[in-house]
C-alpha cells in the first residue's frame, strides 16, 4: 500500500514535476484552442460540401472525410509528421500536430453536422424558403440551429474526444501535458507525474463527460 | 354467495403528496364482469395496477382466491401469472413473433417445454382469431391484432382473473369491434374480468356490475341498467350521461 | 529522375514494399489479435456492468458510474503509460501486449456500459409491466425482454466504439507492441523510405472491413421486422 502511494501519489515528485506539467498543460490548451474551433468550423464546411449539389465536390469530400475517419489518428499524425518531410514539405511540429488533429476532428464533426442537418425535415426548408428567406438565411436561421440542437450530445462528446486526442502529440515529442508528465516520470523514475496529468485531464473532462451522459439519457428517456 | 375471486380492502396509494387511492373496497365474484368507469385521473389504472402489485400499494389488503398478496411470504410471480393483464398500449415484445410473445411466460414461468408451450400458444392465438399470424412480429400487425395477441398472451396462462385497462382506447374505431368480440367470448367462457373502458355499449350488454370511481374513491356501483338510468349520485349521472351519448 | 519518379520512389516503392510486406502483415496479425481480445473482454465487461447497474444497488451503481466516467474522460494513452511504466515499480510486471489489452478493454467496457445502459433506459416501461404481469421475474424480464431490445438499439453506437477501439490499438506502438504502425515506423527508420507508412495506413483500412461486416451480421441478427 505504501509502495503504491510512493509510486503513484508521491506529492514531492508531483510538486517537483508541477512547473513542467503546467507548461505542458499550456501547450495542450493551445492545441485545443486551435483544433476545436477550427474543427467545428471545418466540420461545418465538410458537412455542407458533402451535401452540396455538385457531385464531384460531394464525393471527393466524402471520400477524404471517410479516409480521415478510418485512419487511426496516431497513424494520421505519423503520416503527416514523418511522411510529409519525405515529400519535401516541412511543417513546424505545432503545425504538423494541428493539421493531423484538424483533419481528424473536421471529418468527425462533419459527419455529426451532416446527421444533424439530415434530421431536420424537408418541410422546415420549404417553409423557410416559402417565406422569402434566401438559401443562406434559411440554412443559418432555420436549419442549422435545429440541426445543432439535435446532435448537441454528439458534438460535445466528440469535443471530449478531441481533447483526449491531443495527448497523442506526445508520441512525436510535442511538449503537451502528457509528454511533459512522461518526461518528468523518466527523470524521477516515478509514475506520479502521469497520475498528476491524469488528474488534470479528469478535472477538465469529467464534468463534460457527466454532461454528455445527462444529455444522452434525456434523449433516450 | 360464492367466495370472491378478488377481494380488495381499504387499499391506499399515494404518489408523493397526491393521494390517488383513498381506501378502495372492491370484491369480484367468480365469472363476474366488473366495469370500472370514472373521469381521467380518478385512479382506475392505479387500482388495476395495484391488484397485481405492478404498483406497490401503501396499505390495504388484496386477496386472490383467499390468498393475501400483500403478505411478504406471498409468491408474487406465481400470483401475477394468475392475473392476466391487458394494457392500453398492448406492450407486445417487438423482438418476438406473436407466438413468441405468447409462449415466453409459458416456458419461463410455468416451465413448459418449447413444444408444449407452442401448442398452447397456437391454441390461444386461434382463440383470438389469429392462428395465421403466429409468425408475425408486432410491427406487422394492426393495432386490433396486436391487442388480441396481448389478450392471447394473458389468456394462455389460464388466469383466474383478467384486468383490462382501456384495451380499445388506442385503436382506430373500425378495429375496436374485433377486440370487444374477443372479450365477449372470454366472458361467455366464464372468465372473471375487471374492465376499465369507455365502451358504454359493451358495458350495457356484457357487464354484471358498473363501478363508478372519482377522486380515488368508489362513489357508486350497481347493475348497468340501473346505473345508466337511475344512478343515485348526481356526479355519476352527469358522468355516465356525458360519456354514454 | 523527374519529380514524379522521385515521389513514387519515396512513397510507392515496389522494392521496399516487397521487402516489408511480411513485417506489415505480421503487424496486421498483432493488431487483429489485440483488437479481437479487446472486443471480447471489453464488450463482455461492459454488458455485464450494464446488467449489474439495472439492479440499481446504490453503492454498486456509484462505483460503476465512477469507473465509466473515469475511463471515458481519460485519454487512453495516459492510462497505457501509467500502467506500463507505473505498475512494474509496485511489483506488477505485465507485457506490453497485456497492458494494451487490459487498458483498451477497460476503456471499451466503460463506453459499452454507457451505451447499453442508455439502451436499457430507452426500453419503454410498458415492456417491464407486461412481462412482470405474466409472472416473469426481474432477471427474466431483463434478459428475455429488455436486453434484446436494448442491445439492438446499442448496436450502431457499439459498432462505432468497436472501430474506435480497433484504431486505438495503434497506441501499442508507443510501448513497443509490434502492431502495424510500429512495424511501419521501424521499416521507415531502416530504409529511409516512406512506403511502409502508406502500407501501414492501407493495412488499417483492410483490418476494419471484417469489423464492419461482423457488425452488419450482428445488426441483422438482432433486427426484427417493424411496421
Ligand atoms: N407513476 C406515477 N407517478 C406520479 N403520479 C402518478 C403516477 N401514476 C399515476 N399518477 C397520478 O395518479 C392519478 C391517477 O392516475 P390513473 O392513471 O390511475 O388515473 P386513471 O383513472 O387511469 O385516468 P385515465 O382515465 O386518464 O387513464 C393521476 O393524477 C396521475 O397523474
Ligand atoms: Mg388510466
Amino acid at each position: 500500500m505504501d509502495a503504491l502511494l510512493q509510486q503513484f501519489f508521491n506529492l514531492d515528485v508531483m510538486a517537483q514535476a508541477w512547473p513542467l506539467v503546467l507548461k505542458g498543460l499550456g501547450m495542450t490548451a493551445l492545441l485545443c484552442l486551435a483544433v476545436i474551433p477550427l474543427g467545428l468550423g471545418g466540420g461545418l464546411l465538410v458537412a455542407l460540401a458533402s451535401l452540396s449539389g455538385s457531385r464531384a465536390l460531394r464525393w471527393s469530400v466524402r471520400v477524404f472525410a471517410d479516409l480521415f475517419r478510418a485512419l487511426p489518428p496516431l497513424v494520421l499524425l505519423i503520416l503527416i509528421y514523418s511522411g510529409l518531410p519525405f515529400a519535401g514539405i516541412r511543417l513546424s511540429p505545432f503545425a504538423a500536430v494541428c493539421l493531423a488533429f484538424l483533419l481528424n476532428a473536421s471529418s468527425f464533426y462533419g459527419e455529426i453536422y451532416r446527421a444533424g442537418i439530415e434530421s431536420v425535415g424537408r418541410g422546415q426548408w420549404e417553409a423557410a424558403r416559402s417565406t422569402g428567406l434566401t438559401a443562406g438565411q434559411a440554412f443559418g436561421y432555420v436549419i442549422l440551429p435545429q440541426a445543432v440542437r439535435n446532435v448537441l450530445p454528439d458534438l460535445v462528446s466528440n469535443t471530449v474526444e478531441v481533447v483526449k486526442l491531443t495527448s497523442l502529440a506526445s508520441v512525436v515529442s510535442f511538449t503537451e501535458l502528457l509528454y511533459a508528465a512522461d518526461m518528468a516520470r523518466s527523470v524521477t523514475y516515478n509514475a506520479s507525474p502521469i497520475v498528476l496529468a491524469a488528474l488534470i485531464y479528469l478535472a477538465i473532462l469529467w464534468p463534460v463527460v457527466r454532461l454528455t451522459s445527462r444529455l444522452e439519457h434525456r434523449i433516450a428517456a | 354467495m360464492p367466495a370472491p375471486i378478488l377481494d380488495v380492502r381499504a387499499l391506499r396509494k399515494s404518489f408523493g403528496p397526491l393521494e390517488v387511492l383513498k381506501g378502495i373496497d372492491l370484491s369480484v365474484r367468480p365469472q363476474e364482469l366488473v366495469f370500472l368507469v370514472g373521469p381521467s385521473g380518478s385512479g382506475k389504472s392505479t387500482l388495476l395496477r395495484c391488484c397485481n402489485r405492478l404498483e406497490e400499494p401503501d396499505s390495504g389488503s388484496i386477496r386472490l382466491e383467499g390468498v393475501e398478496l400483500m403478505d411478504r411470504a406471498c409468491d408474487l410471480n406465481a400470483a401475477r401469472r394468475r392475473i392476466g393483464m391487458v394494457f392500453q398500449g398492448f406492450n407486445l415484445y417487438p423482438h418476438m413473433t406473436a407466438l413468441g410473445n405468447v409462449t415466453l411466460a409459458l416456458r419461463k414461468v410455468l416451465g413448459k417445454s418449447r413444444r408444449e408451450a407452442e401448442e398452447i400458444g397456437r391454441a390461444a392465438l386461434d382463440r383470438v382469431g389469429l392462428a395465421d399470424k403466429a409468425a408475425c412480429h408486432p410491427g406487422e400487425l394492426s393495432g386490433g391484432q396486436q391487442q388480441r395477441v396481448a389478450i392471447a398472451r394473458a389468456v394462455s396462462l389460464e388466469p383466474t382473473l383478467m384486468l383490462f385497462d382501456e384495451p380499445t382506447s388506442a385503436l382506430d374505431p373500425e378495429l375496436v369491434g374485433s377486440v370487444l368480440a374477443v372479450m365477449r367470448s372470454l366472458r361467455e367462457a366464464g372468465m372473471t374480468m375487471v374492465v376499465v373502458s369507455h365502451e358504454m355499449r359493451f358495458a350495457r350488454e356484457a357487464a354484471d356490475r358498473v363501478v363508478f370511481m372519482e377522486g380515488g374513491a368508489i362513489v357508486e356501483e350497481g347493475p348497468p341498467a340501473a346505473m345508466f338510468t337511475e344512478a343515485q349520485h348526481p356526479r355519476t349521472r352527469a358522468f355516465l350521461q356525458e360519456i354514454g351519448r | 529522375m523527374t519529380d514524379l519518379d522521385r515521389f513514387l520512389a519515396t512513397f510507392l516503392n515496389p522494392a521496399v514494399a516487397g521487402q516489408y510486406a511480411g513485417a506489415i502483415a505480421a503487424g496486421v496479425l498483432v493488431t487483429i489479435e489485440v483488437a479481437v481480445a479487446v472486443l471480447v473482454t471489453g464488450l463482455a465487461l461492459g454488458l455485464g456492468l450494464a446488467v449489474l447497474r439495472a439492479y440499481r444497488i446504490r453503492p454498486l451503481n456509484a462505483l460503476i458510474v465512477i469507473f465509466v466516467d473515469v475511463f471515458r474522460a481519460l485519454p487512453p494513452l495516459v492510462v497505457i503509460l501509467l500502467a506500463y511504466f507505473g505498475l512494474p515499480n509496485v511489483g506488477v510486471t505485465l507485457s506490453a501486449f497485456a497492458v494494451l489489452w487490459l487498458v483498451l478493454s477497460l476503456v471499451l467496457a466503460a463506453f459499452a456500459e454507457e451505451i447499453v445502459w442508455a439502451g436499457i433506459l430507452s426500453v419503454r416501461k410498458g415492456q417491464w409491466d407486461a412481462a412482470r404481469s405474466t409472472g416473469l421475474g426481474f432477471a427474466q424480464t431483463l434478459f428475455y425482454v429488455v436486453l434484446p431490445q436494448a442491445v439492438r438499439l446499442a448496436i450502431p453506437p457499439l459498432t462505432n466504439r468497436a472501430i474506435a477501439t480497433t484504431k486505438n490499438t495503434a497506441l501499442g506502438s508507443v510501448i513497443g507492441v509490434g502492431e502495424i504502425i510500429n512495424q511501419a515506423q521501424t521499416a521507415v527508420a531502416v530504409t529511409g523510405n516512406a512506403t511502409p507508412l502508406l502500407m501501414g495506413a492501407l493495412a488499417y483500412i483492410i483490418v476494419f472491413v471484417p469489423v464492419l461486416i461482423l457488425a452488419g451480421r450482428i445488426e441483422r441478427r438482432f433486427a426484427w421486422r417493424r411496421a
